[in-house]
């Protein structure tokens, strides 16, 4: 019965033994978690820097319509004649800027980064169950993110039908410039992507099930790990079915399909002869994937949320068992839903609320989820760190945000708001800024971790205060703006005169996003200038719980010296009554007991099975 | 008190330093991977079912009947033999899942020759329905002799992606991309095979103490069996 596990171990000793590394096996290839998940993280934030500089390109557009910047023909060629965006390269850049941020940063460079750190290290395992397959999972990655980046290469530009690219506008590649050849390095571009994840996914669920410590039961994982099982669970089962669309997509674009092809498009494209398929099929598939994308995003950052709240309260978590079922039934949910976002398509009604129903009970464990960090931080003995005031942003941007997924969420008020700003306003808060709050307060958080250094504090306050401020005021407005009717992805609504109102609210939201854009400067000077200069930090800086914190600052390979700690708690015992510290690590026994005692299982109320264990 | 034991057992099983279910991370894997895979099929298929379904009711291209555009056999020619040969791919694949059973089995037993045996069947069964898949998708994109007449008056032979002689092209694209997607996992299946197979005889498995990584493969076998019988369900039978 126990031959695997001695596999397991037989495995571990063996590469405990590869200490002969040279630069090539170390920083490149490496097939350690630790570092792929600094691999993942810093291509994450170039990428991250990459997708908000397009987005302050547009912005500017949006801002200033009939200026000239002329450094723009300098840095775009012919995408910026005169200091003029061109419109079809607005579009491109749109595209690329949701396409980066989505998939690039807050799914790869999210769980990339804090799966591959935290779930060995927080469950007390050597490595990734594969740590090849890791490896590769990185280098697909990579090889995706080269891909993407150089259809900006290409003389018709990037891909330009929006990061949903829609049929017909990414099945025919006359329809755009942007439709041509960058189209098809974005489908090649996702589909080594989809790789990618498919295989981060695998190793991180094997990982959980298969290789946690002595002790580590299942309701003793911390939130952090539990939230990384269910976004891997979630990508596993949605990612696939893009891979489907994208292959059906290729057939339509190279190789004369009609998958995504009716009448209608074929009229206006010329009466092609291309039809029996339809366009709304796309939009099906793709939003089996794009829906629980957006939890894919955000899930991770609940972990990490959860515990740096509980962490820097000082506190337990509030609702343990209440946070793991929301997290389930989120994952659950985020299935049912896809067809919120296609209110508009001409879906039966009797659907649409099908889909309503749906999507307004996710605001149930939302809500259970945001009370509960609430809750934690409650009469809690706060520690305003930097990872905790990001914590506490990400927590406040999701409620600002969230709360405007309930007008979206209804069928009736959507076909009103659908593609204006308030949409954009909405995600941008909801699964945008309160992601990336996640992920830089992840960042800070177990920069320790990674690197052995702390980040400079007063950098990083100065960097929260004003990036919280800015996703404030960049986001804000635009609810007003959608409200009113201005439509999302239109290079410029002058044409308009009811939008001209907006013209002082367009300059005040690019201004915002010049100043948040330049504060996250500061983020990547305070990162890369820590790595090498930052002050050494102690063995468990933030005095807590998770087993991460007992692994030597060295960071060996194979993560403990010796024996791998047993667990005998959960993860948030802290400020316990008795306790001579405010902080009981998940390593230590309570006096007397032992690995084979088990504390009474509060989801079976059978004393005999108490009993029974209990010898 | 049966009822006890099992949860004392499970709580002890989930409680850390073992696998839950009692096995490798490897196996543990493939179950996911096949998992995920599955998902891929779906949506091909829920594609497929989308666009058949908005041909309902359409009596100007009517989706063909799977009895009419599949009806040959080799060295039969001319007779009018509806679903038998594709019948026959099945039963090849269905008799070679079997074989594979008995060398996943033999594994156990760690009988070296017989795993090779079986194995060795597998293969064979596995490369006879990629050749039959060869044949069936030669019959229908050559197509019959006397073609379909077309509006302005060409006269078209079967199918590839931009025509189809027996209705909507539509029911060639998804033919063509779900039965080839199913026959990529075939030909990878049966790559994967071989590998195995030189494996077992140059005796890394007897070495290794297990023939885990022949249940492995069985597993993705066992899967590709199972997803041609969706696909055969959805594309010949109903």
């Amino acid at each position: 019965m126990n031959t695997h596990t001695a596999s397991i171990d037989v495995q571990h000793h063996h590469e405990e033994e590869h200490h002969n590394e040279n630069f090539i096996t170390k920083y490149i290839f490496s097939q350690d978690h630790k570092m792929i998940s600094k691999q993942f993280l810093i291509t994450g934030i170039i990428m991250g820097f990459i997708g908000m500089f397009l987005s302050l390109l547009f912005r500017l557009q949006l801002a200033y319509p009939d200026t000239k910047f002329t450094f723009l023909e300098s840095i775009l060629g012919h995408w910026g004649k005169d200091g003029k965006l061109d419109p079809n390269f607005y579009l491109a850049l749109t595209t690329m800027h949701g396409t980066i941020m989505v998939f690039y940063v807050l799914t790869a460079g999210l769980s990339g980064t804090f799966s591959n750190l935290l779930i060995p290290l927080q469950i007390g395992a050597r490595d990734m169950a594969s740590p090849f397959l890791n490896m590769l999972s990185y280098w697909f990655f990579f090889a995706s993110s080269v891909v993407l980046i150089s259809s900006f290469f290409v003389e018709t530009g990037p891909a330009a039908a929006g990061w949903t690219v829609y049929p017909p506008l990414s099945a025919l590649p006359k329809a755009l410039p942007g439709s041509g050849f960058g189209m098809t390095l974005w489908l090649i571009a996702i589909i080594l992507f989809v790789v990618s994840s498919l295989l981060g996914g695998v190793n991180y669920v094997a990982t959980i099930l298969n290789m946690r410590t002595k002790g580590m039961k299942m309701t003793r994982l911390p939130l952090t790990i539990w939230a990384f099982l269910t976004t891997a669970i979630v990508g596993l089962l949605s990612f696939p079915v893009l891979l489907g669309a994208g292959l059906l997509l290729i057939f339509d674009r190279s190789f004369g399909t009609s998958f995504y092809l009716n009448e209608i498009v074929a009229e206006f494209a010329g009466g092609i002869e291309r039809v029996g398929g339809s366009p709304i099929l796309y939009q099906h598939l793709f939003w089996f994937l794009g829906h629980p994308e957006v939890y894919i995003i955000i899930l991770p950052t609940f972990g990490i949320t959860s515990e740096i709240i509980s962490t820097n309260s000082r506190k337990p978590i509030f609702g343990y068992r209440a946070m793991i079922g929301s997290l389930l039934s989120i994952a659950f949910l985020s299935f049912l839903v896809w067809g919120h976002h296609m209110f508009v398509t001409g879906m039966n009604p009797f659907l649409g609320s099908v889909f309503m129903i749906g999507t307004l009970i996710i605001a149930v464990p939302s809500a259970i989820k945001t009370f509960n960090y609430l809750a934690t931080l409650w009469k809690g003995n706060i520690i305003f760190t930097v990872p905790m005031l990001f914590g506490i942003g990400m927590v406040s941007l999701f409620i600002t945000g969230g709360l405007t997924g309930i007008h979206l969420g209804n069928a009736a008020l959507d076909i009103n708001l659908h593609d204006t700003y308030f949409v954009i306003a909405h995600f941008h808060l909801v699964m945008g800024c309160a992601a990336i709050f996640g992920m830089i307060s992840g960042v800070y958080h177990w920069f320790p971790r990674m690197y052995g250094r702390m980040m400079n504090k007063t950098l990083g306050y100065i960097h929260f205060w004003i990036t919280i401020i800015s996703a404030y005021f960049v986001f804000f407005p635009m609810h007003f703006m959608g409200l009113a009717g201005v439509p999302r992805r239109y290079y410029s609504n002058t044409a308009y005169d009811q939008f001209d109102v907006f013209m002082d609210m367009n300059v005040f939201i690019t201004i915002s996003a010049i100043i948040g854009g330049a504060a996250q400067l500061l983020f990547l000077f305070n990162f890369f200038y820590s790595i090498f200069k930052g002050k050494k930090s102690e063995q468990n800086p933030w005095n807590s719980n998770t087993l991460e914190w007992t692994a030597p600052v060295e960071r060996i390979h194979g993560n403990w010296p010796g024996e791998i700690p047993h667990v005998y708690r959960w993860a948030y015992d802290y400020s316990k009554p008795g306790a001579e510290q405010d902080f009981i690590p998940q390593n230590v026994p309570d006096p007397g007991q032992t690995d084979e005692l088990e504390e009474p299982n509060t989801l079976v109320h059978n004393p005999a099975t108490q009993k029974e264990t209990a010898h | 008190m049966a009822n006890t034991a099992t949860l004392t057992d499970r709580r002890t099983q989930w409680g850390g330093g073992k696998s839950p279910f009692n096995i490798s991370y490897g196996k543990l894997m493939m179950w996911i991977f096949l998992v995920t895979d599955a998902f891929t099929f779906s949506s091909l298929l829920t594609a497929y079912g989308f666009i058949r379904h908005s041909f309902s009711g359409n009596t100007e291209t009517p989706w063909p009947s799977p009895d009419v555009v599949f009806n040959h056999f080799p060295f039969l020619h001319g007779v009018h033999l509806p679903l038998m040969f594709v019948s026959l791919m099945t039963f090849i694949l269905i008799f070679s899942s079997v074989t594979m059973v008995l060398a996943v089995e033999a594994g156990h037993r760690m009988a070296k020759k017989e795993v090779v045996k079986y194995m060795f069947y597998t293969i064979l069964g596995g490369l006879a329905f990629l050749g039959c898949q060869a044949w069936e998708w030669t019959q229908f994109i050559i197509g019959s002799e006397q073609g379909r007449t077309l509006a302005d008056g060409t006269i078209i032979h079967g199918a590839n992606l931009a025509i189809n002689e027996y209705g909507p092209v539509a029911f060639a694209d998804l033919f063509f991309i779900v039965t080839g997607f199913h026959g990529f996992h075939v030909f990878s299946g049966v790559v994967l095979n071989i590998i195995i197979l030189f494996q077992t005889m140059d005796g890394v498995f007897e070495k290794r103490g297990h023939y885990e990584m022949v249940e492995k493969v069985g597993l993705y076998w066992h899967f590709v069996d199972l997803v041609w019988v969706f696909v055969f369900t959805f594309f010949y039978l109903i």
